[in-house]
């Protein structure tokens, strides 16, 4: 593998442990965006762009908003 | 069982993964002729057969076309279900509250965020139409497309106000786009029993296949990816648009149902 994959790889498994420590619901968005960051450059490290492109806007910004908006929902019903 | 009990059995699970993860990756096979052959197969097909330079979007739409219809609705049912359970919750207010926008929940985004929103909707909504109709051309194609075209009313969201978003997606016309969307995929693969020769199977690729490198070329691709961009980009702005009413709009306290007037069925 060339040390681009490693290197990439690495930073996912870093970036995987640090979306399962946090414990925050308000903070985990921020880490799964900067996840899906991570994954994309994975996929294009390992030359798919067309996931790359997918994962880029579904996992960065589609899965955080739909977690802020389920929170923001849930807060606002305990109000 | 106490904590450190939990602990102690998870940390022996995990070394027990993590040994025989080490041992199913070193023995993967490594490059072997053989393996490679349907991406030899596909990769020698795809401009010669189809003019498709994207071999991606070629195995998509073409080759494998039926399993991205099968995605396609998919999505469609995932948002109709989102749909049916927000509105629901819509049923309890009344019809003249459901436009009124609680103020204190609507704020704009500060400054920076505006100029930045103003300065990238342009370029999003041009790469979103690239990629759409570039599908077979380079990397991309209809999903991909899709979603950054879905982007472009989030972020104008973002930047203003939930009027202005719900005055660019009006829902009447983003739940016509999904339909004829997800209808479009469906009628394109119903050509080839007209024009589909001696075979007649749905989704042949029945149309000229124009130039390879022109985006025109391959057939039925363009026009699946352009059905298949539309659907996806309505789908997002659909949801965003439900959960963002949800959200937004002023809830009226729960009163007595209608009480039915005596006399009738």
């Amino acid at each position: 593998m060339m040390p681009l994959q490693l290197l990439i790889l690495a930073l996912v498994a870093v970036a995987g442990t640090a979306v399962v420590f946090t414990r925050e619901p308000v903070m985990q968005p921020v880490g799964i965006s900067f996840f899906g960051l991570i994954l994309a450059l994975m996929f294009m490290a390992y030359q798919a762009p067309d996931v790359a492109l997918s994962q880029l806007v579904i996992g960065a910004v589609g899965l955080p908003l739909m977690i802020l908006l389920a929170l923001a929902r849930l807060r606002r019903h305990d109000e | 069982m106490n904590e450190r009990w939990r602990l102690l059995l998870f940390v022996l699970g995990a070394l027990g993964v993590a040994a025989l993860y080490v041992i199913a990756f070193i023995a993967l096979p490594g490059p072997d002729p053989l393996r490679d052959r349907y991406r030899l197969a596909i990769n020698s097909r795809t401009v010669p057969e189809h003019n498709a330079t994207d071999a991606v979007t070629a195995v998509n739409f073409d080759y494998r076309g039926f399993d991205t219809l099968g995605e396609e609705f998919i999505l469609f049912v995932s948002v109709m279900g989102a749909m049916a359970l927000l509105r629901q919750a819509e049923e309890k207010k009344t019809i003249e509250l459901r436009d009124a926008i609680d103020a204190s929940r609507d704020v704009p985004g500060s400054t920076a965020i505006r100029v930045w929103v103003l300065a990238m909707v342009a370029p999003k909504v041009l790469f979103g139409f690239y990629i759409v109709s570039h599908g077979q051309l380079t990397p991309g194609g209809g999903f991909q497309g899709g979603v950054i075209l879905a982007t472009a009313p989030l972020v104008i969201y973002l930047g203003a106000h939930f009027k202005l978003f719900k005055k660019i997606v009006p829902h009447t016309a983003v739940d016509v786009a999904e339909a004829i969307g997800v209808a479009g995929y469906v009628i394109i693969g119903m050509l080839a029993f007209f024009w589909g020769g001696h075979t007649r199977e749905f989704l042949t690729n029945v149309l000229p296949m124009g130039k390879a490198g022109s985006p025109a070329a391959s057939g039925t691709m363009p026009l699946i990816s352009l059905a298949t961009g539309l659907e996806v980009a309505a789908g997002f702005s659909i949801l965003l648009y439900a959960f963002l009413q949800e959200l937004l709009t002023k809830e009226k306290p729960s009163e007595q149902p209608e009480q039915r007037p005596e006399g009738h069925a």
